[in-house]
This record gives structure tokens, sequence and C-alpha cells, in this order.
């Protein structure tokens, strides 16, 4: 178990619960993040572990078991899917120079659970400068379901935003979040590890609930976004169920959305 | 002189065309490479609305048709709602 200062607040699950992901800059230390370097680009870490393998046992003795050992990126695992997680897979990412952008996608295939989730991360172990092209990613797409590169067509979408950042820096995102790896248009190499787990317990107040009834921790729960349009109310419906879900209390529904069309009374007016 | 399609994609917040956009494409076939800005964040949508594209010359050749939602489904999201198409010739060289 991971001490509680290592957990996510719940005002960080809620950003995670509305955005679909999450940053943490410098998370990890620049010497661990020149190893792991290395480690990439002689292509030590390119074998995968089975899929379905115990997380906690892969990668043993290798510098980038020491960025999962980290006891924050332990603490932001065990918060979103539980201890013990199962490894799905993972892959390290080298752009060089040139190149196309990635179509717009969602990974893998159309996931229709409503509360259970997998995570994925992006970890970079370099510094990524905006003409390096680090991933882009289009907040609050969770919910919309799709599957994989049909939304292709989509090139600009108001709101999306592109990381780029310093050495040591992770991404944690919901695995049915809308994103692109871009062109690098600089001479720089680009790296980016990514590695996606899955729960095998309820993800339910896993975090630090210390501040769970706290209004300003439920905060971010309420944003939405530009290019949501017409259909903003429907991703917060969406937001809604899925908060219930994490914090195991099926009542919640702050905006009255859902209490008022599931109100159909029984009683006869007498 | 030779006459090439542009293409722009427009993805609006409702129906009309004159809502704001909130996603856009933009496939030329004059130079046939990626528009400038394509994948970049932080970049403003070419035109406020469909019509102001129309007043700057484009050609609406699709409109998003209005589908009842399905029942169940009522709250499911997937792709962007409303998708218009419009077009331009540009004259191009003939190099
Ligand atoms: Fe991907």
């Amino acid at each position: 178990m991971s001490p509680k200062k290592n957990l996510l607040t719940t005002k960080e699950m809620a950003q995670f619960a509305n955005q679909g992901f999450l940053r943490f800059d410098e998370l990890i230390p620049r010497d661990l993040c020149d190893r792991l370097s290395k480690d990439i680009d002689s292509g030590k870490i390119d074998g995968r572990a089975p899929a379905g393998t115990p997380f906690n046992e892969v990668w043993q003795g290798q510098p980038i078991r020491e960025v999962f050992d980290h006891p924050r990126v332990c603490g932001i695992i065990e918060s979103l899917v539980g201890p013990n997680p199962r490894y799905d897979h993972h892959y390290p990412h080298i752009t060089q120079k040139g190149g196309k952008h990635q179509f717009i996608h969602a990974d893998a295939e159309f996931d229709p659970r409503v509360g259970a989730f997998d995570i994925q991360f992006s970890f970079f172990p370099q510094d990524v400068t905006p003409d390096m092209g680090g991933t882009l990613f289009v907040p609050g797409s969770h919910f919309h379901r799709v599957h994989e590169s049909q939304v292709g067509i989509y090139q600009n979408i108001v709101g999306m935003q592109q990381f780029s950042g310093k050495a040591g820096t992770i991404l944690v995102w919901h695995t049915n979040l809308w994103h692109s790896g871009r062109r690098n248009d600089s001479d720089n190499t680009r790296y980016m590890f990514k590695l996606r787990l899955n729960p095998m317990v309820k993800q339910q107040l896993l975090w630090n609930t210390d501040d769970l009834h706290d209004a300003d921790s439920l905060s971010p729960l309420k944003g939405h976004q530009p290019w949501h349009g017409q259909q903003h109310r429907v991703f917060l419906m969406n937001v809604a169920r899925f908060w219930q879900y994490l914090s195991n209390d099926p009542s919640f529904d702050p905006e009255f959305w859902w209490s008022r069309i599931e109100n159909e009374p029984k009683a006869t007016a007498t | 002189m030779p006459q090439n399609q542009q293409l722009l994609y427009l993805f609006t917040g409702n129906s009309s065309p004159e809502s704001n956009i909130v996603a856009w494409s933009l496939y030329d076939g004059v130079t046939g490479k990626p528009q400038k800005g394509c994948q970049e964040a932080g970049t403003e949508p070419p035109y406020e609305s469909v019509l102001a594209a129309m007043h700057d010359g484009w050609r609406t050749i699709q409109v998003p048709v209005l589908e009842p939602a399905r029942p169940g489904q009522e709250f499911d999201l997937d792709y962007l709602k409303f998708q218009f198409v419009l077009e331009k010739w540009e004259t191009c060289d003939e190099s």
C-alpha cells in the first residue's frame, strides 16, 4: 500500500474523471531518465512480457522498473487501477525528424465499459520542445467511444493540447482518450515510453479520499471543452455517471440531470 | 489553366451553419500538402462559422443530417455530430 501522501487527491481524481488525463512534470530524476534513454536506444526494453502478467513481475532489475517503482508513480497507479494491476503492453516510441503526423485516434478497440477503465502512461525521458511534435491529445474525449482512427478526418479540434515539457514528465490517461503522435520537425530524436495497465479490482475510492466531501475538490467535475458544443450537457452527464462509479455513490448528481429524467413516480395521487 | 479542388471540413457546435466551429480539416488539392497548422494545438479555426466561410467563397457540398437518438443511446457520445463539407476550385500552375 502506498502512503496517503503519494496517492491522488480527490481533486486530481476529479480532474482525471473530467479531462481524461493527468500530467506530472519532472517527476522522474534526470539520471534515471538518462539510463532509461540508453536502454531505449539499445533496444534493451523492446521485449514485452506476456499480456496479463502481474505488473510487479515485469522488468525486474531494469531502470524502467525504477521509474514505475517511484513512490509517487506507485501512488498514481494505485489510485487509478488499484493494487497489483495487470501488465497489458508497453512500447518505447522513438520518433526521428520528419515523417508524418499519426491520424488522431483512440487506441485499440471500442471499449464499452462504463465504470472500469485501463490506464496508459506516456513517460518522456528527455525534454520535448514544441518543434519536436510531442503527443497531441484531446481533453474530455474519453467518453466519446470511437473506433481507432475512424476519427482520422479530424485534423484540428478546438481545445486539443500537445505535449511539450521537461525530461521526467509523466502523463497518465484513460485509454479511451483521443490522441496522436505528431511529426518531429526538429533535429532531435523524440522518446516516449508507453505502458498500458489493466485494473484487477473495482476502481472505487482507491485514492486519498480525505477531501472527498470538500466542494472545491469536486469542482473539476463541472468543466467541459469548447469542442463539445451543444453536446456539453451529455458530456457532463457522462462525467456524473463515471463519478458515481468511482466514488461508489449512485446518488451523485449535482446538476440534477439524471434525477430529473429518471423520475417516473409510482405513487397514485390520493 | 487547370483547377484543383480544396475541401474544407467544418464541424460545428450545433446543426446551424451560423453556429461556432469546434473542429476543422483542410485538404488542399492545389498544394497536395497538409495545411499549415495541421494538428497544432492553439491554432484558430479558419472561420467563425460555416456562413462566414460561404461569405468568403466556399461552396457547401454537404450538410449534417439530423437523426433521432436510438432508444437507450440518448447519452452515448461518439463522433462529432455536425459535419459540413465545403469546396473551392483554385487555379494551379500547369508545371
Ligand atoms: Fe495511440
